[in-house]
């Protein structure tokens, strides 16, 4: 399909970018240490770290498409989802069986989260919407750790967190990054199937387009909502698991939200692959920019490098790289 | 029909306000008998969308609100239904400005029509041919993005999926607006059609009153919220002060054609 060759063809283009730079100034100086096999390795480190902001920027996108609602919460239900796998987890109860368990809670909380905030809330402007989801986020951050603590928690789904040799001994990546990234993929590819075809995420597409002519033929835009939400949480939930066996559940899980934002800008607001490929070049792009640019200019990109990114999008691409065209007739 | 003439849908001195405040119909009472075709004509803002919608209550998506009188159907108050329960009891409503999903393509426009049905694939898929049929323009562009396919074509697009719901009843709101001539004869000669063959009932806002009365048994005008004539199509046609107000002639000759063609070229502004 013509938007897979897109996503390939950008993916390219900005690694080759983000190559030519330390190149070039590897030639220029000796100061900065080039070399093509530790080039790869670092991209390929932020590429499956990229997988996590994809992730979370998902949540947002599928939520946004489908009722209009920047959710700001998306971060917060990493956290609570987290906290909930790993609180039932300390409970006693097998790590399997608690994913189950957190799978159904975060279904439950879509529904709560429909019933309480989104259906009295019907027709209001959509800043209101969005201050209901901070809202929202108060509350899940609050409530999840005053039911499971807050202290930093331990996540070990068993998955081998050494580093392997890949490529001929050449470059080194971390088993749990590609088995995370496995995983992420097989999610992504599970629901891309979802929208296209089943009838569901055909209503869930059409309600995207044009959310009355959807109520007029009889989707009802309540069940759809749910439905959103409840994948979101479940996308919530996968990023959960991954971030979580990687840095620990604590509270630092809500604040990758932050990074979905420059995500989004980049990738667009309502495109899913473009959420997946704004995901990918940031995490590479944060990282190549951390090993190969910061020691010209004197270190610590990689905290603001994102939002640098986003911003010249902003200034640039403002619809983000694949932010749904309009189709204008004339 | 044996019970042809017996009130199908009736709809009793309704007013509607919008956002709690703004007073747009003010008391409209209309019936549509089993297996008819019913007009509902009259200028821009005379409130022919908001009593469709005030039916198939898609009026709650814009706060609007039936603050008075009774909407019946079947025998049944519906107007406290919404919009799905409607649908799954036959009406559907066709919006003003077709309204398809630009992003999917015309046969998933057509397929998201049977979202309510629970009669089966083979049911839907049958319904889909019977839709090909009347429409076989929609079979040659069934797999084109319906944003990218021309204005008729996406009006096809929009009552083509409404059919696939299986309604007994079509809310029809100004099928023309916007197309050729001979298109709008097209598209109204297939009304028809779906009215004679399928037997469903249709209630149908326009504004092109000439047609819309050549095409409907009966006919309402409205002005301003309220009904303020009706009768046979044929004798609206042939009444002195339709001619002149919503015919474009009169006696006198084509008097009134300028505010006519007026009104005709603001409409695309306001829409
Ligand atoms: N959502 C709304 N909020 C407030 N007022 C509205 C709303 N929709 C319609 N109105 C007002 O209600 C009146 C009737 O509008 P309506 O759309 O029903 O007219 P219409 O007869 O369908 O006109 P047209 O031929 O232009 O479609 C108009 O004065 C319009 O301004
Ligand atoms: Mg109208």
């Amino acid at each position: 399909m013509r938007i897979e060759q897109d996503v390939l063809k950008i993916l390219l283009a900005a690694l080759l970018l983000m190559a030519a730079i330390p190149w070039t100034a590897g030639k220029l100086s000796s100061d900065i240490f080039f070399e093509w096999p530790f080039f790869f390795e670092v991209a390929i480190g932020g590429l499956l770290a990229g997988v996590m902001y994809s992730l979370v920027a998902l949540g947002f996108v599928l939520i946004f498409k489908a009722s209009g609602v920047f959710n700001f919460s998306q971060g917060a239900m990493v956290l609570f989802s987290a906290l909930t796998l790993v609180g039932l987890n300390e409970l006693g109860v097998p790590i399997w069986l608690a994913i189950v368990f957190t799978l159904a809670i975060m279904v439950v909380l879509a529904v709560v989260i429909e019933r309480v905030v989104l259906r009295p809330l019907v027709n209001q402007e959509h800043i209101i919407l969005f201050m209901a989801t901070i809202g929202i986020t108060y509350f899940l951050d609050g409530f999840g750790q005053t039911l499971w603590g807050s202290e930093v928690k331990l996540l070990d789904l068993g998955i081998p967190n050494s580093p392997g040799l890949y490529f001929g001994g050449q470059i080194l990546i971390n088993d749990f990054d590609l088995v995370a990234a496995l995983i992420a993929g097989i999610l992504v590819i599970s629901l891309a199937f979802f929208f296209q075809y089943t009838r569901i995420g055909r209503a869930l597409r059409a309600v995207a387009d044009d959310h009355q002519a959807a109520l007029s033929i009889g989707i009802p835009l309540k069940h759809i909502w749910v439905i959103v939400w409840a994948v979101a949480g479940i996308v919530a939930l996968v990023a959960g698991i991954m971030w979580g066996s990687k840095l620990g559940v604590q509270f630092s899980l809500a604040l990758i939200a932050l990074k979905a934002l420059p995500v989004l800008i980049l990738g667009g607001f309502t495109s899913v692959p473009g959420a997946i490929i704004g995901g990918l070049i940031i995490g590479a792009g944060e990282k190549l920019a951390e090993v190969f640019i910061a020691p010209m200019i004197g270190g610590g990109i990689e905290d603001w490098f994102a939002y640098m990114l986003a911003l010249a999008f902003l200034v640039f691409r403002p619809q983000g790289l694949f932010g749904e065209k309009i189709i204008e007739r004339v | 029909m044996a019970d042809n003439d017996k009130a199908f849908l009736t709809i009793n001195n309704i007013e509607v306000i919008y956002d709690h405040v703004i007073l747009v119909l003010k008391g409209v009472s209309l019936e549509v008998p089993k297996g008819g075709i019913v007009a509902l004509l009259g200028a821009n803002g005379a409130g022919k969308s908001t009593t469709l919608k005030a039916i198939s209550n898609l009026l709650g998506a814009e706060r609007g609100d039936v603050t008075k009188g009774s909407i019946e159907y079947k025998g049944e108050q519906v107007h406290n239904l919404n919009p799905a329960d409607l649908v799954k009891r036959g009406i559907v409503q066709v919006m003003e400005g077709r309204h398809c999903f630009e992003h999917l393509s015309i046969e998933e426009n057509l397929l998201t029509g049977a979202y309510t049905r629970s009669d089966g694939r083979k049911a839907i898929s049958d319904d889909m041919k019977l839709v090909y049929d009347y429409f076989p323009r929609l079979y040659e562009r069934r797999s084109s993005q319906a944003g990218y396919t021309s204005g008729g074509e996406q009006q096809m697009c929009a009552i083509g999926r409404a059919l696939m719901a299986r309604p007994d009843m079509i809310l029809l709101d100004e099928p023309s607006m916007g197309l050729a001539p001979q298109l709008v004869e097209e598209i109204f000669e297939i009304v028809r059609k779906l009215n004679q063959n399928e037997g469903v009932s249709i209630l149908l806002a326009e504004q092109n009153t000439n047609i819309a009365l050549r095409y409907s048994d009966y006919g309402y005008i409205m002005e301003n919220g309220r009904v303020v004539m009706e009768g046979n199509a044929g004798e609206l046609g042939e009444n002195e002060d339709v001619k002149e107000f919503y015919l474009g002639i009169s006696t006198e000759g084509r008097k009134s054609f300028r505010d006519v063609k007026h009104y005709r070229r603001r409409k695309r502004w306001l829409t």
